[in-house]
């Protein structure tokens, strides 16, 4: 029972609550929310705190995370995509955090749940939606009609266009969430095997070096996971976002 | 094969059964939670933390600018001190030309001059001297008569006997003479 991979993604509920019938009981995985909040925030609060010329180890952290992030909307959205700088920073540290908090043994992985993608995904489309058409007006669905196709060919592309906005937030929060699951379920599989083995033997205890030194490897390779799909995240946000404020250009 | 078996239990046990990542039942708290945290966490980065960092991070830029226009306005400084120095230097050396070539000039001079003098002095020597030369040439040739003939006139006595006048033998010394 102690091997079930699917089992860290239980959720239990700390305080029960209950709304209009809706639960929404304070549960492990509101936990790791609020506690990726208070860390994020303390962190950087205190980070920041000394407003240094000279940037000591935590300011710089800050300071690289800042222009991380402030490099890549630029570069995906123009100098105009500062707007969102807020949103963008908050959903990489959010992201990033969380998913390094599911790194450490025992601890829930908020993003490993689709519900809470998806929420961000469709956060991330309804900013791109609302915003383009307060923006452009109607000019926002030109996002639709690529300039320089031939008006036959626009029968073709005009619906391949519509349909592949519309799967942005599907494909978006899944990646992330299927990525933290399968991430997770890998480590635990294999970490269940050198248990299992262990149990079985003089023989089996020799053999289940491999499963250790594949749980090893792939333990290093889900840090990089849990960065690279904040990373990901939040690249795809700053391109969405351009689409949002240049629906006719690229 | 013991996962699959620890799965199948557990599967078994639970009622709804449902994968817990698509478990509906906390769908409603997870979006509650998710929507209280994440707009607590916009509100303070969007308030605090980057009004801070892009704070922190414009004025080091502007610092920076700051240096980079003192040290450009030092450089220029420098350049113009050199250059003044430059201008001093040559001015100096041409001066100290200028100086060397009026002490050649003046020396040369005096030594022409100082030549020239003891040339003309020498010269005025020589001349001198010859003249004496030539007067005591004159006066040892006017000599030569009268030995000649106070010669004469005591071999004439020696070989004859005879008395001679002086002007007879005068007479006959310039007559071999000329």
């Amino acid at each position: 029972m102690a091997n079930d991979p699917i089992k860290q993604f239980e959720l239990k509920e700390y305080i029960p609550l209950e709304i209009g019938g809706v639960d929404i009981s304070f549960t492990n995985s509101s936990l790791f929310m609020v506690a990726t909040v208070v860390v994020t925030s303390a962190f950087l609060l205190w980070a920041t705190s000394g407003r240094g010329m000279i940037p000591g180890r935590a300011q710089s952290l800050a300071e690289m995370a800042y222009e991380f992030i402030a490099n890549m909307l630029r570069d995906a959205a123009g100098s105009q995509g500062m707007v969102f700088f807020p949103l963008v920073f908050s959903l990489f540290m959010f992201i990033l955090v969380a998913n390094m908090f599911g790194m450490f043994p025992y601890f829930f992985t908020v993003t490993s749940h689709i519900i809470v993608t998806v929420a961000l995904a469709l956060l991330v489309f309804f900013t791109v939606i609302i915003y383009g058409f307060y923006k452009n007006g109607l000019t926002f669905l030109k996002l639709f009609v690529p300039s320089g196709v031939p008006a036959p060919l626009l029968l073709i592309v005009v619906p391949i266009e519509v349909i592949s906005f519309f799967s942005r937030p599907l494909s978006h929060s899944v990646r992330l969430f299927a990525n933290m699951l399968a991430g997770h379920i890998t480590l635990k599989v294999f970490a269940g095997f050198i248990v299992s083995m262990g149990g079985a033997g003089a023989l089996g205890v020799a053999g289940a070096i491999l499963p250790f030194l594949m749980t090893l490897g792939l333990t290093g390779l889900e840090f990089l996971v849990a960065f690279l799909q904040a990373y990901v995240f939040t690249m795809l946000t700053c391109m969405y976002l351009n689409d949002a404020l240049h629906p006719d250009g690229h | 094969m013991f996962i699959s078996q620890a799965m199948a239990a557990e599967e078994a046990a639970k009622s709804g059964g449902a994968f817990p990542p698509f478990d509906p039942t906390y769908f409603g708290s997870q979006l509650l939670w998710l929507a209280i945290t994440f707009g607590v966490f916009y509100m303070i980065m969007g308030r605090v933390i980057i009004p801070r960092l892009s704070g922190i991070l414009e004025d080091r830029h502007d610092r920076i600018s700051r240096d980079l226009d003192e040290a450009q306005r030092l450089s220029a400084e420098a350049d113009a001190a050199e250059a003044a120095y430059e201008h001093e230097l040559a001015k100096a050396k041409s001066n100290a030309h200028s100086i060397a070539q009026e002490a050649t000039d003046k020396a040369k001079a005096e030594a022409a001059e100082t030549r020239e003098k003891i040339e003309s002095q020498l010269a005025d020597q020589m001349a001198e001297a010859e003249q004496r030369i030539s007067a005591i040439k004159e006066k040892a040739l006017g000599e030569v008569d009268t030995i000649a003939a106070d010669t004469a006139e005591t071999i004439v006595a020696e070989l004859i006997g005879a008395k001679t006048t002086k002007a007879e033998i005068t007479k006959a010394v310039s007559a071999v003479n000329s």
